[in-house]
């Protein structure tokens, strides 16, 4: 018992490359909380190991050759001393330490200049960025951009169920609840992009409502902000030409909106510049052309329960849709 | 009164007692009695069997999970796996295998002849029983719940789940609240008012201390539960706004009240469990228990504490750091009472002379455990850290610990402790110690991994994950550890059946035991106590050889031969009061049970005639159940 020390092993797992853990914090919430989690799990382990130390040597220490009942008295030392005292002590100071930690966390030092509204639906994210004027506003899906180093404000609210946003190596969870708008915020202290994941059961696909958050320089971000706010350019090639009649003029432009063309639904996501982000149905998948012809073909093959529809289409018309929406950059 | 003798061999008056007190055989017998023995039995063997159920679910779901991307399940089936595994290991197996011993215990601890409401009892076990039956019939129509355990709305309203899954889950709560409720009352009385002549409530054993507990708080926080799922139910069905935020009501009522119900709850199904062994451990030390009335209070004190913690649960619903940083301090607080009863075992250890058996492995792997899930609950106490801790593996390992650990660890040491009592036949001591080590080896290989999963982001109730991304070795290694730890649950099941069949004759205090159980046969005769006790101390059959100054009187007294009576004590001293009639084994509690179930039904098909003829025989059965006996009108 004593030798299973729980932080040698997750100090070794927790260096496994590409998971998200929280304990190897990128953001400046995630650092104070993985320090804070630090602390906790190497006083969790000494008490671990002191217990079962204790139980050990309690069962196996020498006594001297024994008559019969011991008679009650004595052991009261062991509950002042070791349930009261010392627990009280260590008790409070991580009680103070994390209510500290939890004041530095709740609000950025300054009012982010950056607003990210992000709006859960069954099951991806909807993610707007209002700018300071409606002509600077533009919704994207699934992939949020933020510069680095800078604190970023989200407004999160659910247009159906509960769900929740996370990103562990930014910032713990905070739900998105239909009815009301909880305000947090992430400042990423080293550029890249993370994963992250819905937290909050949701139901048939919560397992499938992943996302990602990228940390761009602030030139980069700048940029990627400019290519966002314009609308999608008419497709040059005839292929992707075709391929836009079809998404018109098929239930794809009913529920999807494609900025500067006439597909105007509200239902699933905006996919004005579907081409430019890494992954589709909700970073399910990486973004490429087999992957999105095998998704528009049989959405249900790869998100069982997913709310799109498989939408008949020929195959020259899959052909070409599918070479319109990789034209979407 | 009653006659005073010395009849310890007394045929006659055992022929006498048995004419009041045994169970006729045949299926009158089966269904209509109302002996505590028999029902805290069935509490036990109907526990153990909700047990397997969720431990087969639980074992699809690690196959699932056994590498990413697998495709055993569909995810609409593992959504009903786990919510059916949830909903049956804290509701079906983890509360009502306490209420097992304690029914089968308590009028046994405390010299009486029976529960102090013997057909409440028995309807408290065909509820518990019915409702059970009504949950998984949603098996039979492919619509088993599939909210998870916890239900959150909106998800669960009828708008995002038209399905029947959630009104069964609904109606079979409801159904199985009136089963605690009743259980809850009963024990309560009981307590107070049904113990030995001299037994003063500060001689009573933890283990009742901790279901006494539990019952109150049972009685404060059942009706929290009622209400949200009566709640759901109007939302679902009749399309009420309890808690849809665009008819003015909020999802979070939901949390609220069901968190206020839900924490108390994790301490209704870990007290009593703690209580078996601060009542079984000194057995095996071969002294009294150390700080007895420290332990007793910290017991109260958890439960009270226990309803001042519940938005520990909410802590990422959006709440202000000032509201959340008040709960955080209580749940951290919460760790002194337990931490009480960890020192309490282990000095008991350290000062007693230790006897290692396996109710003694299964205690001391226990407290270790009981650590572990205390530990890692103070680290979800943490409101920052808790943010990202919830929802994710780590939450899943600590419940397991909390669960398996502080329940089903102390209810196999109670089991193999007392077994001997309720059958007559000793367990097997060598298949006990294959049982304990299987069980804990295979638990920690399962389940602490959990943690480690749970730190490198994982979260719960994904039926699948992206293989790669480093959480495929550490989901591997939990499900070789969750199938070793099934055998080991399946090494003491088999123990149980053998040792029944084969088990070594026992004999009355195989164990040597201080407390009353042990001076009656094993198995105890229907009426327990041919003569009832007088208690002059907390350890009856201890006291000469500890030189106690108390004297109880175990082999002279009352022996309530003329009639179906048990004696009936003051609340505090356990001073005699009065002589009470028992009542006659019936129908009346089973047959009131299967007319609910009918109604509740009908609830579930929409069906109006079957939900008021369901009713109206409910209301029927009630007014036949408490007519008056001719004794009573007598009285009057």
């Amino acid at each position: 018992m004593a030798m299973r020390s729980p932080l040698v092993l997750v100090a070794m797992l927790a260096a496994c490359e590409g998971a998200p853990s929280y304990l190897q914090g990128r953001g400046y919430v995630a650092d104070r909380e993985a320090t804070l989690g630090w602390v906790l799990l190497a006083i969790a382990s000494a008490v671990v190991v002191v217990i079962a130390i204790l139980v050990l040597g309690a069962t196996f220490r020498r006594r001297p050759p024994g008559g019969d009942l011991i008679r009650e008295g004595g052991g009261m030392r062991w509950i002042v001393i070791g349930a009261i005292i010392v627990p009280s002590v260590i008790l409070l100071g991580t009680t103070i330490y994390s209510t500290v930690v939890l004041a530095r966390v709740a609000r950025p030092a300054a009012k982010p200049s950056i607003v990210v509204q992000v709006i859960g639906h069954r099951w991806w994210w909807e993610v707007r960025y209002p700018g300071t004027s409606p002509a600077e506003a533009f919704a994207t899906a699934n992939e949020i951009h933020i510069p680095v180093h800078q604190p970023v404000q989200l407004e999160l609210s659910s247009a159906d169920v509960i769900h929740s946003f996370w990103i562990p190596q930014l910032a713990g969870k905070m739900d998105l609840i239909p009815g009301q708008t909880n305000v947090t915020w992430i400042e990423a202290d080293t550029a890249g992009a993370y994963r992250g994941q819905c937290g909050e059961y949701c139901g048939l696909q919560h397992a499938g409502m992943r996302m990602s958050v990228v940390a761009d320089s602030p030139a980069e971000f700048t940029r990627w902000l400019q290519a966002q706010r314009q609308g999608a350019a008419a497709p040059a090639a005839d292929l992707a030409a075709a391929g836009e009649q079809v998404f018109q003029r098929s239930a794809c432009a009913v529920c999807h909106t494609v900025r500067g063309s006439e597909a105007g639904g509200a239902v699933g996501p905006d996919l004005t510049h579907f081409a430019s982000r890494a992954t589709l149905a909700a970073g399910v998948l990486p973004n490429t052309q087999g992957n999105l012809a095998g998704w528009v073909a049989n959405p249900q093959g790869i998100k069982p329960g997913v709310i799109m529809p498989a939408v008949p289409l020929r195959p020259a018309d899959l052909h070409a849709v599918i070479a319109y929406l990789q034209a979407l950059k | 009164m009653a006659t005073v003798a010395s009849p310890a061999s007394d045929l006659a008056l055992h022929e006498r007692l048995l004419e009041h007190w045994e169970t006729r055989p045949g299926l009158f017998g089966v269904f209509g009695t109302v002996d505590h023995k028999t029902i805290g039995k069935r509490y036990l063997v109907t526990a153990f069997v909700f047990l397997i159920l969720g431990g087969i679910e639980a074992s699809i779901m690690r196959l699932q999970l056994a590498h990413g991307d697998l495709r055993l399940v569909t995810p609409e089936e593992y959504n009903q796996l786990f919510t059916l595994h949830g909903a049956t290991m804290i509701f079906w197996y983890a509360s009502p295998v306490l209420s097992g011993f304690s029914n089968y215990l308590w009028p046994l601890l405390i010299g009486a002849r029976d529960m102090a409401f013997p057909r409440l009892n028995a309807y408290s076990y065909w509820t518990f029983l019915l409702s059970g039956v009504f949950l998984y019939s949603s098996l039979l129509v492919g619509q088993a719940p599939d909210g998870g355990w916890f239900a959150y709305v909106p998800m669960t309203r009828a708008e995002f789940s038209p399905g029947l899954n959630l009104d069964f889950y609904a109606l079979a709560l409801i159904l199985l609240t009136i089963s605690t409720t009743a259980g809850a009352i009963n024990f309560i009385v009981t307590v107070f008012k049904l113990r030995a002549p001299g037994m003063s409530i500060n001689r009573i054993p933890i283990l009742m201390w901790g279901t006494t507990t539990t019952s109150f708080a049972a009685l404060f926080a059942l009706p929290s539960l009622t209400v949200a799922c009566v709640m759901l139910y109007l939302d679902r069905r009749f399309g009420t706004r309890f808690f849809d935020a665009a008819g003015g009501g909020h999802p979070l009522l939901w949390q609220h009240l069901f968190w206020i119900f839900g924490h108390p709850w994790v301490y209704i199904v870990v007290l009593p469990a703690m209580g078996i062994v601060s009542d079984a451990l000194p057995t095996f030390c071969r002294r009294p228990l150390v700080a007895y009335t420290v332990v007793a209070l910290a017991t109260v004190t958890t439960g009270i504490l226990g309803f001042g913690v519940w938005v520990h649960h909410m802590f990422a619903t959006g709440l202000a750091p000032l509201a959340i940083s008040f709960f955080s301090a209580a749940s951290f607080a919460i760790t002194i009472p337990s931490a009480i009863a960890v020192f309490a075992w282990i000095a008991t250890i350290w000062h007693g002379r230790p006897v290692i058996r396996t109710p003694f492995l299964f205690m001391a792997g226990f407290i270790v455990l009981f650590v572990i899930g205390g530990v890692s609950g103070v680290a979800t106490a943490a409101a920052s850290f808790d943010q990202q801790l919830t929802d994710t593996y780590f939450v899943v390992a600590h419940i397991h610990y909390v669960l398996i650990g502080i329940n089903l660890f102390p209810v196999a040491a109670g089991l193999y402790y007392w077994f001997p009592k309720m059958t007559g036949k000793l367990m097997d001591e060598r298949l006990g110690r294959w049982n304990f080590w299987t069980m804990f080896v295979g638990f920690n290989l399962g389940f602490f991994p959990m943690h480690i999963s749970g730190l490198l982001g994982m979260p719960r109730r994904i039926y699948t994950y992206p293989s790669g991304i480093g959480w495929d070795t550490v989901n591997l290694i939990t499900t070789v550890g969750a199938f070793l730890f099934a055998v080991g649950v399946l090494l003491l099941v088999i123990n149980v059946v053998r040792s029944r069949l084969r088990g070594a004759p026992a004999g009355p205090n195989p164990w040597d035991g201080p407390t009353l159980e042990w001076a009656t046969s094993s198995p105890p005769p229907p009426y327990n106590f041919a003569v009832i006790p007088t208690v002059g101390s907390r350890h009856p059959l201890w006291e000469k050889r500890l030189e106690e100054s108390g004297r109880s009187v175990l082999d002279e007294g009352p022996t309530l031969e003329a009639e179906k009576t048990t004696l009936e004590t003051s609340p505090l001293d356990g001073q005699l009061t009065d002589v009470l009639h028992m009542p006659e084994d019936t129908l009346y509690p089973v047959l009131h049970a299967l007319a609910l179930m009918a109604t509740f039904y009908g609830l579930l098909v929409r069906s109006t005639w079957l939900s008021v003829a369901g009713a109206v025989l409910v209301l029927a059965l009630t007014i036949g159940w408490l007519w008056p006996t001719a004794r009573a009108l007598e009285e009057a």
